[in-house]
C-alpha cells in the first residue's frame, strides 16, 4: 500500500470536509430560493450546479484522497449533489406552475360575449314530423309508400269507389287541371297511394304514405289548400276492426303520449266500409284533457281490393289517414296554420332539425 | 240539416229512461250511430212577458228620417173583461191593423240579453218592442216584424204567452250529414236513426192511408225511364190564394232555414223537411196539354225559378208541357208555370230521378238546391204517393181546397236487391263474437226483412231485403257496417296487429331525409311553398320562349285566378318565400325546398279509360301512369344577405355565388354522389356567375348568382343566389365505396401554375387529377394570383398534392415523377405551364 504515503494537500481536503459541502448546499438552496421567475433560476444555476459550481469543483479534488477516503468522500459530495438538485428541480417546478398558471388567466375571456356568426338551419315542423310518424310505423313494420300529386282520377277517385257522379266526389273540393277531360286531379288525399300499393306490392302489404294534397279551401288559421296526410294502410289474412283500433291507439301513444287512446265514431268514406272517424283522447288539449277529431280511417271497402286485384273473401284490412298541419295544430299548440305555410323563418327555426 | 228536437220527438213513442230524452242525448245517440253533429243550438233564451198583440191602430210618424209607426196594441184583457192595450213605437212597415203581432213588454229579456223596458222614443214613450222572427231568436229572417196568422183557422188570442206559443224554449239540432245516407235528409229517417240507437219505436210520418185514385191527374209520358224510374202528380183545385201558411209549418221550416213564400210553396217544402221527398207545385192553369218527361233537346232554353234564362243540355231531364220544358227537373222549377198569389189550382208533382243526372244538372248549372241534394243522394222510391197525400191534405185543410180524385202515377221502381252474408260476417270484421241474434234483429231494426239460411257448405248466412229507402245496402259490407254501428263501435277492442318485418325506408327515401338535414345543418331553413304560380314569374325569372319551363300544366279552378299554374321550378315559391321574410324585416335568409314539380310532356298521351271491376292489366297501369306528367323531386336553395353576420367579431360576409355552388355539393354529398361543376348559362341566373352541376356528362342542374333583372323582378336583396337540381336524376348510391387507408406516410408537393384567364379551374383541377394518377391522394387550390409578374390575361394558380402510395413509403423521386406527370397533363389540354 502506498497511499498513506502519497502527498496530501490540508487545503484541498478542506474543500471535502462536510460541513463545506452543507454550507454549498445551504448557499445553493438560498440562490434558488430568491429567483423569483424561472430566468433568474436559469441565471443561478450554473453557480451552483455548473462546472464551475463548489461541488464540482470539490468533486475533482477526491483523486487526491488517500483511496480510502475516496469512497467516503465521493458519498458525501454525491449527497450534496443530489440536495442541491433537487432544490433546483422543485423551485423550477414551482416556477413553471406558477408561470403556467398566470399564462392560463392572462388567456381568459369574456365567455359571455355573443358568437352566432353563422345563422342557424331548421327542418319544417310538417317535414319532421311526417319522418316521426313513418319511423313509429316503420317500427311497427310497415313500409312507406309515395305518389305523385297530380295524380289520374282513375286512382284518386275510381279505384277508391267514388262513383262518376256520386255527391262524395264533390265532397273533396278538388283542383281539376286543363284540359277539362285531362282525367287528372291534385290529389285530395294520399289515398290513391293505397291503390298504387296494392297493384305494386306482394300481398300481404302494410304501408304508411305521408304526402302533400290539395283541396280548393281557402287559406285561413284552420285550414290551408295545400296540406299533408298520412295515410296508413294494412291487407292481410284476418285483419279486423280490432285490428285498426289497436293500430290506431298505438299510433296515438307514440304520438300523444301513453295517455293517449283512440275512439271510434261511426261515418262515411267510399274507400271503406265500415268506415268511423276517429277521436283521439289528448292530455293537453286546450282548456282541458278531451277528444280531438283526427282523420278518418275504415276495413277496405270490398270494392276497393277488387279495382286492385286483391280477392276480398280471402284478404281484408283497414286504411286511415290523418292531416299533418292538424295533427300539429292541436299537438304542439299552433294557433294559426298560415305559420305553417307562410315561410316565416323565424316560426321554422325554433323547431331544430328533428320532431320533438 | 238543421231540426228542431221537438219535431224529431214527435216522431217517437219513448219510453223507460228515453221519455224525457234531451237535446244533448239526442246529439250523443246520433253521434254514436254515426250522424256528425255539427252545433246544438237551444233557442232564445227568452224570458219575462212576451205575449201575442192584436195591432188596434196606427199613427204613422213622418218627422223622422225614417218612417216611424205609434200603434197601440191588444195584449189581454183586463179583470172585467175589458181589452187592455199598451202603445209601442215601431220601424217596421209589414202589418196592418188587425195583425196579431208578438210584443214584448217591460220585463222582459230577448236572446243577447236584450231588456226591454218603457222608454222614450221618437217623442212618444214606447212600452214594449214588436218583434221580428231573429229578435226572437227563431231564425234569421229580420226583413220585417213577425205577423202571425189570423182568421179562421187561427185560434190565438191576443194576451197568449208567445214563449209558449213559439216554443221558444225548443233546440235547433245541425247535422253534417255524409252522402251516403240520403234518407237522413229528412224528420222521417233522423228520427228512425233516433229509435235505433236508442231501441225506442219509430212514428212513421209516412205511414199515411193513400186513397185508391180515379183515374190519372194529369197525362203524363215518361220517355226515359232510366232517368225518371217514378213520375207522380196529385192535384188540389180550388186553393184560397190568400190563405196564409199556419205559424207551426212557419215556425218548423224557419227553423230548419226555409223562408216561408206561400202557402203552397211551403207546403211542398214542409213534407221534404218531414218525409224526405222533395217537391214541385206547379199552376195548373198554366199548363198546356200533357206532360213529358224526357231529356232536353239542344238548343232548349228555360226560365227557372230563380229568373235565369237556362240553355239546356241533353243531359238535362226537364219536363215539358205543350210549350217545351217546364221544369228543370229534380233542380229547379220553370218560371212560367210557377205558382202565384192568385194560383188555385195546383199540381203537385213528385218524382225519383236519375242521381248521377241530377248530379251533373246541378254541377252545370252551378244550381245547387235542396231537391238536387236529396235526389242526387237517392230518394225513397216508395215515398211519393205517401208524400203526395200529405201535401194534397195540408193543402186541403189550410186552403179550403179539394183534392182531386185523380193521381197519376208513372213507373214502378225496382227495390234493393236482397244482399246474402255470412251470418258471422259482422264479427269477423269486427273482431268481437257478438250475441246470437243481433245480426238479424239489428238488419230488422232498419228496416230490412231478413232471412235466415245456410250456405251450400252449411254455414248460417242471412239474407237481407233492404227497405225502399235504403239503396246504399248493397253489398255484406254494407250491412256490416249497419250492425257494427248500432251495437256501437265502443264495444270493439283494441288488439294491436303483427306485421311481417319491413325493410326500412329505401335509399331514396333515406337519402331525401339525408339532403334535407345536411342543409338544415348547414344553415338552411326549411319551407313548404304551394306549387300554384303566376304565369309572370316566368318573365320575371327571364325564361326564353321556348324554355320547357313554361310548359305547365294549368289549373282550372286555381283560389288565385293569377297563379293558375303548376310550378316545373322550385324557384318562384322559394323566391317569394324570401321577399315575405325580408318584409318582415329578416336580414339573412337561406331557405331551401325539397318537393315535386310537375313536367308535362311535350306530347301528353292521352288518359285511358280503365274500369274498376277487377285488377287493371299491365299494359292499362303504364298507360295511366303514361298519361301523368313527369314529377320528379328537386331540392332548391336561396340564400339572401350575410352568410356570416357582422358583430363584434368583424363584418359580415355577403352569400355569394360560391356557397350556392356548395349547397349543391353538400346535397351531392349527402346523396354519395360525385358533382362535377362546369361554367353554365341559363335563366334565371347572372350569365357570368352560373354553374352547371353535372353528375358525369349528365347536367341534373344549376347554381350560382340571380340575374340582376331577376333580383329586381322578384324585388329581392341584391346578389340573392340559388340552387336547384332535380334530385331523381342522382343516381342512387346504396353502398358508399370503402376507403383504403395507407399507413405509408405521404409526400408533400406545391405547384404554381400559369394559364389563360379563360381556363376554368375545374377543368385545370381535372388535368393534374388525372395526370397524378393513383398516387395523387389529395390536391388543393391555395392561392390565385393575376398581375403583372404572370403577364396579361394570365393568371397564377398554386396547388398543394399529397402523394402516398398503398404499399410502401412513397420516395421523392417518385412523388416527383407522379408530380411532373400531373403538371405535364395540365400543360398539354390547357397550355399550363410551371410559375418559375
Amino acid at each position: 500500500m502506498s497511499g498513506a504515503n502519497d502527498p496530501y494537500d490540508p487545503k484541498e481536503v478542506a474543500a471535502l470536509a462536510p460541513e463545506t459541502l452543507q454550507a454549498a448546499v445551504g448557499t445553493a438552496r438560498e440562490a434558488f430560493a430568491a429567483a423569483t421567475d424561472l430566468d433568474a433560476l436559469a441565471a443561478a444555476k450554473p453557480a451552483h450546479l455548473g462546472d464551475k459550481s463548489p461541488l464540482l469543483l470539490a468533486r475533482r479534488e477526491i483523486g487526491a484522497l488517500p483511496p480510502k477516503a475516496r469512497s467516503e468522500a465521493g458519498k458525501r459530495v454525491n449527497e450534496a449533489q443530489t440536495e442541491i438538485k433537487a432544490a433546483f428541480d422543485e423551485r423550477l417546478a414551482r416556477l413553471q406552475a406558477e408561470r403556467d398558471e398566470r399564462v392560463l388567466r392572462e388567456e381568459g375571456v369574456d365567455v359571455t360575449l355573443p358568437w352566432d356568426r353563422a345563422p342557424r338551419g331548421a327542418r319544417h315542423p310538417l317535414t319532421t314530423l311526417s319522418e316521426r310518424i313513418a319511423d313509429v310505423f316503420v317500427g311497427m313494420g310497415y313500409e312507406i309508400a309515395e305518389g305523385p300529386e297530380l295524380e289520374a282520377e282513375w286512382f284518386n277517385f275510381d279505384a277508391l269507389n267514388f262513383g262518376k257522379d256520386h255527391p262524395a266526389r264533390t265532397m273533396q273540393d278538388t283542383f281539376y287541371v286543363a284540359p277539362e277531360d285531362s282525367g287528372l286531379v291534385l290529389r285530395t288525399h294520399t289515398s290513391p297511394v293505397q291503390v298504387r300499393a296494392l297493384l305494386e306490392r306482394d300481398l300481404p302489404v302494410y304501408v304508411v304514405c305521408p304526402g302533400r294534397t290539395f283541396r280548393t279551401d281557402e287559406l285561413d288559421a284552420t285550414h290551408t289548400p295545400v296540406f299533408h296526410q298520412v295515410e296508413g294502410l294494412a291487407i292481410d289474412k284476418g285483419l279486423t276492426m280490432a285490428h285498426l283500433k289497436g293500430t290506431l291507439d298505438a299510433f296515438a301513444k307514440a304520438m300523444f303520449g301513453d295517455e293517449a287512446k283512440v275512439r271510434l265514431r261511426p261515418s262515411f268514406f267510399p274507400f271503406t266500409e265500415p268506415s268511423a272517424e276517429p277521436d283521439v283522447w289528448f292530455a293537453e288539449k286546450k282548456g282541458g284533457a278531451g277528444w280531438v277529431e283526427w282523420g278518418g280511417c275504415g276495413m277496405v271497402n270490398p270494392n276497393v281490393l277488387r279495382a286492385c286485384g286483391v280477392d276480398p273473401d280471402v284478404y281484408t284490412g283497414f286504411a286511415f289517414g290523418m292531416g299533418l298541419e292538424r295533427t300539429l295544430q292541436f299537438r304542439n299548440g299552433i294557433p294559426d296554420m298560415r305559420d305553417m305555410v307562410e315561410g316565416d323563418v323565424r316560426f321554422t327555426l325554433p323547431f331544430g332539425t328533428e320532431a320533438q | 240539416m238543421r231540426i228542431p228536437v221537438s219535431w224529431l220527438i214527435q216522431q217517437l213513442e219513448l219510453s223507460g229512461e228515453h221519455r224525457d230524452l234531451d237535446a244533448e242525448q239526442i246529439a250523443a245517440a246520433f253521434t254514436r250511430v254515426g250522424l256528425e253533429v255539427e252545433e246544438v243550438s237551444p233557442l232564445g233564451p227568452v224570458t219575462g212577458p212576451v205575449v201575442v198583440g192584436r195591432v188596434v191602430s196606427i199613427e204613422e210618424l213622418t218627422e223622422f228620417k225614417k218612417p216611424i209607426r205609434f200603434c197601440v196594441v191588444e195584449v189581454g184583457e183586463t179583470d172585467d173583461g175589458a181589452p187592455e192595450t199598451t202603445e209601442v213605437v215601431c220601424g217596421a212597415r209589414n202589418f196592418v191593423e188587425g195583425d196579431l203581432v208578438v210584443v214584448a213588454l217591460p220585463g222582459a229579456v230577448l236572446p243577447g240579453d236584450f231588456a226591454i223596458a218603457s222608454r222614450k222614443t221618437y217623442g212618444r214613450v214606447s212600452n214594449g218592442m214588436i218583434c221580428s222572427a231573429s229578435e226572437l231568436g227563431l231564425g234569421d229572417d229580420h226583413s220585417g216584424i213577425m205577423v202571425l196568422p189570423s182568421g179562421e183557422n187561427s185560434d190565438v188570442e191576443p194576451g197568449d204567452d208567445a214563449i209558449e206559443l213559439l216554443e221558444l224554449t225548443d233546440t235547433v239540432i245541425e247535422l253534417a250529414l255524409t252522402p251516403d245516407r240520403g234518407y237522413c235528409f229528412s224528420v222521417r229517417g233522423l228520427a228512425r236513426e233516433l229509435a235505433c240507437a236508442l231501441d225506442q219505436r219509430l212514428l212513421d210520418p209516412a205511414a199515411i192511408d193513400v186513397p185508391a185514385a180515379e183515374g190519372p191527374s194529369t197525362p203524363v209520358t215518361v220517355t226515359d225511364e232510366q232517368a225518371c224510374p217514378r213520375f207522380v202528380l196529385r192535384r188540389v183545385t180550388g186553393v184560397d190564394p190568400t190563405a196564409p201558411t199556419p205559424f207551426w209549418v212557419r215556425r218548423r221550416l224557419m227553423l230548419a232555414g226555409i223562408r216561408s213564400i206561400s202557402l203552397a210553396v211551403d207546403v211542398t217544402n214542409y213534407v221534404m223537411l218531414e218525409l224526405g221527398q222533395p217537391m214541385h207545385a206547379f199552376d195548373t192553369a198554366k199548363l198546356s196539354g200533357g206532360l213529358t218527361v224526357r231529356r232536353a233537346t239542344a238548343g232548349e232554353k228555360l226560365t227557372t225559378l230563380d229568373g235565369a234564362t237556362r240553355a239546356l243540355d241533353p243531359d238535362d231531364i226537364v219536363i215539358a208541357d205543350d210549350s217545351g220544358p217546364v221544369s228543370l227537373a229534380g233542380v229547379m222549377g220553370g218560371a212560367s208555370t210557377e205558382v202565384t198569389p192568385e194560383s188555385t189550382d195546383i199540381l203537385l208533382e213528385a218524382a225519383v230521378w236519375d242521381p248521377a243526372s241530377i248530379a251533373r244538372a246541378v254541377r252545370r248549372h252551378k244550381l245547387p238546391s235542396e231537391a238536387a241534394k236529396r235526389f242526387e243522394r237517392v230518394v225513397d222510391p216508395a215515398l211519393a204517393p205517401a208524400a203526395l197525400e200529405r201535401a194534397a191534405r195540408l193543402l186541403r185543410d189550410y186552403g179550403d181546397g179539394t183534392i182531386h180524385p185523380g193521381r197519376t202515377d208513372v213507373g214502378h221502381p225496382a227495390l234493393p236487391a236482397p244482399v246474402v252474408m255470412a251470418m258471422d260476417l259482422p264479427d269477423r270484421v269486427a273482431g268481437v263474437r257478438y250475441d246470437r241474434g243481433v245480426t238479424a234483429s239489428r238488419l230488422q231494426q232498419i228496416g230490412c226483412t231478413v232471412e235466415v239460411g245456410a250456405a251450400d257448405d252449411g254455414t248460417p248466412t242471412v239474407t237481407a231485403y233492404p227497405p225502399s229507402w235504403r239503396a246504399d245496402l248493397n253489398q255484406p259490407a254494407d250491412l256490416v257496417e249497419e250492425v257494427l254501428r248500432l251495437q256501437g263501435y265502443d264495444t270493439i277492442p283494441a288488439v294491436l296487429p303483427k306485421a311481417p318485418s319491413g325493410r326500412g325506408l329505401t335509399a331514396a327515401q333515406r337519402r331525401r331525409r339525408q339532403v334535407s338535414r345536411t342543409l338544415a345543418e348547414h344553415g338552411f331553413v326549411e319551407v313548404l311553398p304551394f306549387p300554384f304560380v303566376s304565369p309572370t314569374a316566368w318573365d320575371a325569372l327571364g325564361l326564353d320562349a321556348d324554355d320547357p319551363r313554361r310548359r305547365t300544366v294549368k289549373v282550372l279552378n286555381p283560389l288565385e285566378a293569377d297563379r293558375d299554374e303548376l310550378a316545373t321550378t322550385l324557384l318562384p315559391g322559394l323566391l317569394d318565400t324570401v321577399v315575405r321574410n325580408v318584409s318582415r324585416g329578416a336580414r339573412e335568409v337561406s331557405l331551401f325546398h325539397v318537393g315535386q314539380v310537375v313536367l308535362p310532356r311535350a306530347q301528353q298521351s292521352p288518359m285511358p279509360s280503365v274500369g274498376v271491376a277487377g285488377r287493371p292489366s299491365g299494359p292499362e297501369v303504364a298507360a295511366l301512369d303514361a298519361a301523368l306528367p313527369a314529377q320528379p323531386t328537386h331540392v332548391a336553395v336561396v340564400l339572401a344577405g350575410p352568410r356570416v353576420r357582422a358583430g363584434w367579431w368583424g363584418k359580415a360576409e355577403q352569400a355569394d355565388w360560391a356557397d350556392a355552388v356548395q349547397a349543391a355539393r353538400l346535397v351531392a354529398e349527402a346523396a354519395g354522389v360525385e358533382l362535377t361543376v362546369t361554367q353554365g348559362d341559363t335563366a334565371p341566373w347572372h350569365p357570368g356567375r352560373c354553374a352547371q352541376l353535372r353528375v358525369g356528362d349528365f347536367p341534373v342542374g344549376h347554381a350560382g348568382e340571380l340575374h340582376p333583372k331577376v333580383v329586381e323582378a322578384f324585388g329581392l336583396p341584391k346578389r340573392t343566389c340559388a340552387m336547384e337540381l332535380d334530385l331523381d336524376l342522382l343516381p342512387l348510391v346504396e353502398r358508399r365505396p370503402v376507403p383504403k387507408v395507407s399507413p405509408y406516410p405521404p409526400v408533400l408537393l406545391d405547384v404554381a401554375l400559369v394559364v389563360e384567364d379563360s381556363v376554368p379551374v375545374g377543368e385545370l383541377t381535372r388535368a393534374l387529377r388525372s395526370g397524378g394518377g393513383d398516387l395523387l391522394e389529395e390536391l388543393s387550390l391555395f392561392d390565385v394570383f393575376t398581375g403583372a409578374q404572370v403577364g396579361e390575361g394570365k393568371r397564377s394558380l398554386a396547388y398543394s398534392l399529397r402523394f402516398r402510395a398503398a404499399d410502401r413509403t412513397l420516395t421523392v423521386e417518385e412523388a416527383t415523377a407522379a408530380r411532373d406527370a400531373a403538371v405535364a397533363a395540365a400543360a398539354e389540354r390547357h397550355g399550363a405551364a410551371l410559375r418559375g
